[in-house]
């Protein structure tokens, strides 16, 4: 990796924003050049203790800031002019997730990136939970033989009655709702798991609380390899302290259940594979997970931006997140809006 | 003020275990009511565990009643409370946006004033906010013992990769002008966190932070840790010891032992078994260690 300072300008302080800045403005490659946000308290309390110039829009920033990459975290509508704006300008660009609002602007903007040549990443941060990459790479490597079934789930209290949502959360044309913002992680995460599927045989998004959006999805995948999928997410569900995210995948030779704590494999009898004998085999979070040089809500969000602030060193255009398989991750969730009749 | 050498957590009061989320959904079953965490801490407290190191979660404010109602009963009953209950803001911020939120945990009226006021005042502004919410906070321990009074690691973690050094020194200064306390720091990434507190005037601060045997969540590593733990700057409590049960107990409490400069060691424990067993042996590896 390259041992030059990144010059990274953060686009949008609000949830995600905030944490992208600290995590950034922590990283020792990483220098934080200018911040845009119209109107956020937090931003100007930021700027005025760290002197970390404010800008009023993307183009500002973009402009005038001595920068060679964005972060853009803004509500998902947005996303799709800032990072093109970005791209023109030849930085490299790290998106929160989803990428856009339809796979026909998230595929524009892979294009772009690729032949503008610069690094493009994407937030799904899932992808850097060590349990998860478990999965993927035992089910890669053939350690529960052919797949034949995987499930995605996630649950979590965001909208727990009815009239809430100030935000563009709760608006379905700036991207709100539990399809764009909850169920595209778990999408994103069975497609790095298993690959996209082929189609999407049938889907319902269900109001629990909300007027605008939908507050759980359910749906159900059919695969090129003639293997099924199911998706299950659901934001009103206070059972749950806070987001919970879990995937199970069923092979002809066992099977592998994981969340963000623990990888649960199950090898039928007479197979095995290093490190997991036959019957039950659980490895925690605490074995698997590298350490971090910073932390702040979980060592992903560290791992992802280590990743992306590498590629910007090495003009990578293809990382782990990168825009592509972003864009397959909102094919799928247009096909599960056509299959709910949205 | 010397803090005990037992603290008693309360993760598992409200379904937080690292790992694993059965463990965590069982845990949130069992302590379903106020009485069934008091019942808890009662075995804690008869073991000689005087210590109880809260979140503000609403369900303590049931406990600091229980405590106030008996004042006989819990004579060196002390809470250290640490806040804020993050998840609380997390939700809420999702759902409301950041201004809403702070409109709903802050004293009403408060954040428009802020909001419309000169923007000169800004940086003040920031820290009286704090202040506010501290006093939100607080509210519910009113009448009882809280001698160190801790701010979250998600708070603080991000205000130190954020850069905003000087919120640090006010929290400091506005729960010892306040509260008569002494302010305390959670974070997983203790050495650089020190050397922030430090250049705002805090010496010798109190930091809690994850410290065990595998280097679970410890930023920078063990060693770093160690030595930063050796050059006596730092005033250490001790959790995660049993990296949520990654490291059997007796080797992970020999091993936090040897390091005589940690000053507490904090645990939480459901059972009695449990709560006597790491009580005895983390007196059996102290003999010799504290002054």
């Amino acid at each position: 990796m390259s041992e030059t300072m990144v010059r990274v300008g953060i686009v949008g302080v609000g949830k995600m924003g905030l944490s992208h800045l600290a995590l950034f403005n922590a990283h020792s490659q990483v220098d934080v050049t200018g911040i845009c946000e119209p109107q956020s308290f937090v931003a100007s309390a930021v700027e005025s203790q760290t002197g970390i110039e404010t800008y009023k829009t993307h183009e500002k920033l973009i402009d005038n800031a001595p920068l060679d990459a964005v972060v853009i975290a803004t509500p998902s509508a947005t996303h799709f002019d800032a990072a093109m704006y970005a791209i023109k300008k030849g930085l490299h660009v790290f998106v929160e997730k989803p990428l856009s609002l339809s796979a026909a602007q998230s595929w524009q903007m892979s294009q772009a990136a690729l032949h503008a040549g610069v690094a493009n990443q994407v937030g799904y941060h899932n992808r850097f939970i060590a349990t998860f990459g478990e999965v993927r790479r035992l089910v890669h490597e053939g350690a529960i033989g052919d797949v034949y079934h995987v499930e995605g789930k996630a649950f979590g209290q965001v909208v727990t009655k009815p009239k809430s949502g100030f935000t563009w959360r709760a608006k379905k044309s700036e991207g709100g709702g539990c399809l764009h913002d909850y169920a595209s992680h778990v999408v994103d995460l069975m497609n790095w798991v298993v690959g996209p599927p082929q189609s999407v045989l049938g889907a319902k998004l269900t109001n629990i609380h909300s007027k605008d959006v939908e507050d759980a999805v359910y749906a159900l995948f059919g695969y090129a390899g003639g293997f099924s999928g199911l998706l299950e997410t659901n934001w009103s569900d206070e059972a749950h302290r806070k987001m919970s995210t879990s995937i199970t995948v069923y092979g002809t030779n066992g099977k592998i259940h994981a969340d963000r704590q623990e990888c649960q494999v199950f090898m039928k009898p007479g197979h095995t594979v290093a490190g997991y004998p036959s019957g039950w085999t659980i490895r925690y979070i605490t074995e698997l997970q590298g350490p971090v040089s910073f932390y702040l809500r979980g060592e992903e969000y560290s791992a992802q931006v280590d990743s992306f602030v590498a590629a910007c060193g090495a003009r990578d255009t293809a990382p782990l997140n990168s825009f592509a398989s972003a864009y397959e991750t909102d094919w799928t969730i247009d096909q599960i809006m056509k299959a709910s009749g949205e | 003020m010397t803090m005990d050498r037992i603290l008693f957590g309360d993760n598992q009061f409200f379904g937080v275990n690292h790992m694993s989320e059965e463990k965590a959904r069982a845990q949130a079953m069992r302590f379903r009511t106020v009485d069934d965490i008091i019942q808890v801490l009662d075995i804690a407290y008869e073991a000689g565990i005087r210590t109880f190191m809260c979140t503000t979660h609403d369900a303590i404010g049931g406990v600091a009643d229980h405590v106030r109602a008996h004042p006989d009963r819990y004579a060196d009953f002390t809470f250290y409370p640490g806040m804020p209950y993050a998840h609380k803001y997390a939700n809420a911020v999702s759902e409301l946006g950041v201004m809403e939120t702070l409109k709903q945990f802050a004293p009403g009226g408060v954040v428009e004033t802020l909001w419309k006021g000169a923007r000169a005042g800004l940086r003040k502004d920031a820290e009286q906010l704090m202040n506010m919410l501290v006093d939100a906070e607080m509210k519910r321990f009113a009448g009882t013992k809280t001698p160190v009074i801790f701010l979250q690691n998600v708070v603080v973690d991000l205000l130190l990769g954020l850069g905003m050094a000087p919120m640090f020194k006010s929290f400091n200064d506005y729960v010892r002008d306040t509260y008569g306390a002494e302010a305390g720091f959670f974070s997983m990434n203790m050495p650089r966190l020190l050397d922030v507190l430090e250049s705002v005037g805090l010496e010798n601060p109190i930091i809690c932070c994850n410290y065990n045997k595998i280097g679970f969540r410890m930023s920078g590593g063990v060693d770093l840790y160690d030595r930063t733990l050796e050059s006596g700057r730092v005033r250490c409590v001790a959790m995660s010891v049993l990296a949520s049960g990654a490291i059997r107990p007796e080797e992970a409490i020999r091993w936090i032992c040897e390091r005589s400069q940690i000053e507490s060691i904090v645990f939480g424990a459901s059972s009695r078994g449990n709560i006597l067993q790491t009580k005895q042996l983390i007196d059996q590896y102290s003999v010799g260690v504290q002054a």
